[in-house]
């Protein structure tokens, strides 16, 4: 009886006694070497997905949660959690969300179903990287908006729409995590100081009757805003006028004379809308 | 000094066909996981070697202790892999505590890979080779160094052949671990020819 006692309890005692030791030692040392760790990475940890994607560009949700805490990345910089974690995590780090957002995104297309034409009819998957792959989409443009929404997925926050066949950037909601810019696979998002309102809505770099015969509201390079503008903003390189927003000053003078309506106000009503009225 | 002569004949060799011979990754086949998890980069690749081979010495020197001091006097023997798998745990805990540290930067650069390891077989398979063998202290000592340098040698010539594939032109269904694996299975079969150096 006696034996057998002895011959389950002198191994358990000896392999339990072994643990014992070691992990008090690890108790030890976890006392004795402990590093002092920012606390609000662990906050900032807690309050993200989790999911570890990646998708923020960090290595990970742990490193997406060093990066804010050290500054190097937005609070909105983590695009699965969208505003929510965003909010969390700004109040977490004491900053203002709004602060952190200076820039907004610009879709520069204004082709519209009505304006712009079609040089052939797209049946495939409803994807702008996969219509854009054949033949440059079915536009007449080939750098017109493809309006299959390939932004809209990619936005965390919802701040894009498609409205007549154009993506629009809902501005309140916009964060400028530019999850669109690189969604875009004609390039056309930007983005651009808030306040900015005047843009020209069009990538194409066609010469004019090119530009026009594929779409009423392209930028045909006629240079007539360049010469308007007050502040010397605009420049036209490549039959398109570019409007350099750290020089515009809001004035509106190149609006009112550009004769496609390529130059337009964010918000404002277009000529061509009202004149379809 | 005849004998002297012999004791250092008999370190050199079994440090030797620790290295060559039977090293761990390229003929034991142990430690894959970070053989081809870590080699990506020859600096990444040098430090995981160095710690697996750290952690082997320690591991090994405390394994042999505890089996000839705890296991062996109460015939205990069958406790052999459970007891040295808490000892690696726990070492492993203790040098990522000590690493983070003293050292942040080696622990930044090893990151997951310190935590693999705890299950890293190869530093299994060390000690319980030791047992096996009946090596005293002083031979435990010196296999499990020359098998920790194979490791590391082996880590650091396969990050070197791993850096220069990534360079080259490699048809697309062999990027990546498939063409890793291939190299591996070359640079093994290189290894293979030192079979037989020592006469047994």
């Amino acid at each position: 009886m006696n034996n057998i006692f002895l011959h389950f309890a002198i191994p358990a005692l000896i392999l339990g006694g072994l643990g014992l030791v070691l992990g008090l030692i690890l108790a030890y040392s976890a006392k004795a070497f402990a590093v002092k760790v920012d606390e609000r990475i662990k906050f900032v940890r807690s309050v993200l997905p989790g999911a570890n994607c990646g998708a923020c560009g960090q290595a990970g949700c742990e490193a997406f949660a060093e990066a804010a805490v050290e500054g190097k990345v937005k609070p909105s910089g983590c695009p699965v959690g969208g505003e929510s974690v965003a909010k969390n995590v700004a109040a977490i780090l004491g900053v203002e969300l709004g602060d952190s957002v200076s820039t907004v995104a610009r879709v520069a297309c204004g082709g519209t179903i009505a304006v712009s034409r079609l040089k052939y009819s797209y049946d495939g998957i409803k994807s702008c990287a996969a219509a854009g792959a054949l033949h440059n989409g079915p536009k007449a443009c080939a750098f017109g908006c493809l309006g299959f929404g390939d932004c809209v997925s990619a936005c965390p926050f919802d701040a894009i729409v498609i409205e007549n066949g154009v993506a629009r950037i809902v501005e309140e909601k916009c964060r400028s995590c530019e999850a669109c810019v690189a969604a875009c696979p004609k390039k056309l998002i930007s983005m651009v100081p808030r306040g900015k309102n005047f843009v020209v809505a069009c990538k194409s770099t066609q010469k004019g009757p090119a530009t026009k015969k594929a779409c009423d509201v392209g930028c045909i390079g006629c240079s007539k805003c360049v010469k308007v503008c007050p502040h010397d903003a605009i420049t036209v390189v490549n039959n398109l006028a570019r409007i350099d927003p750290a020089l515009c000053q809001n004035c509106g003078e190149c609006v009112k004379v550009c004769p496609t309506d390529a130059i337009h106000e964010i918000g404002g009503v277009l000529r061509v809308e009202s004149k379809a009225v | 000094m005849n004998e002297l002569g012999t004791i250092v004949g008999q370190i050199i060799i079994t440090m030797l066909s620790a290295i060559l011979v039977e090293n761990l990754v390229l003929s034991r086949f142990l430690g894959m996981c970070p053989f081809l998890g870590v080699t990506q980069k020859t600096s990444t690749a040098a430090g995981m070697g160095v710690a697996v081979a750290a952690v082997l010495m320690i591991v090994a020197a405390l394994a042999w202790i505890v089996n000839v001091t705890l296991l062996v006097p109460n015939n205990l023997e069958f406790l052999q892999t459970m007891s040295y798998i808490l000892i690696i745990a726990a070492v492993v805990q203790f040098l990522e505590t000590v690493l983070r540290k003293f050292i942040p930067p080696l622990y930044k650069a090893l990151g997951i890979y310190l935590p693999l390891i705890t299950t890293n077989c190869a530093v299994l398979g060390i000690p319980l080779i030791n047992t096996q063998r009946g090596y005293d202290f002083g031979m435990t000592l010196v296999y499990t160094l020359g098998a920790g340098l194979g490791f590391a040698m082996a880590l650091v010539l396969f990050s070197g052949v791993r850096e220069r594939m990534a360079k080259s032109d490699i048809p697309a269904s062999l990027q990546g671990v498939s063409g890793a694996l291939f190299a591996a299975t070359l640079v093994s079969m290189s290894f293979f020819g030192f079979q037989g150096l020592f006469a047994k």
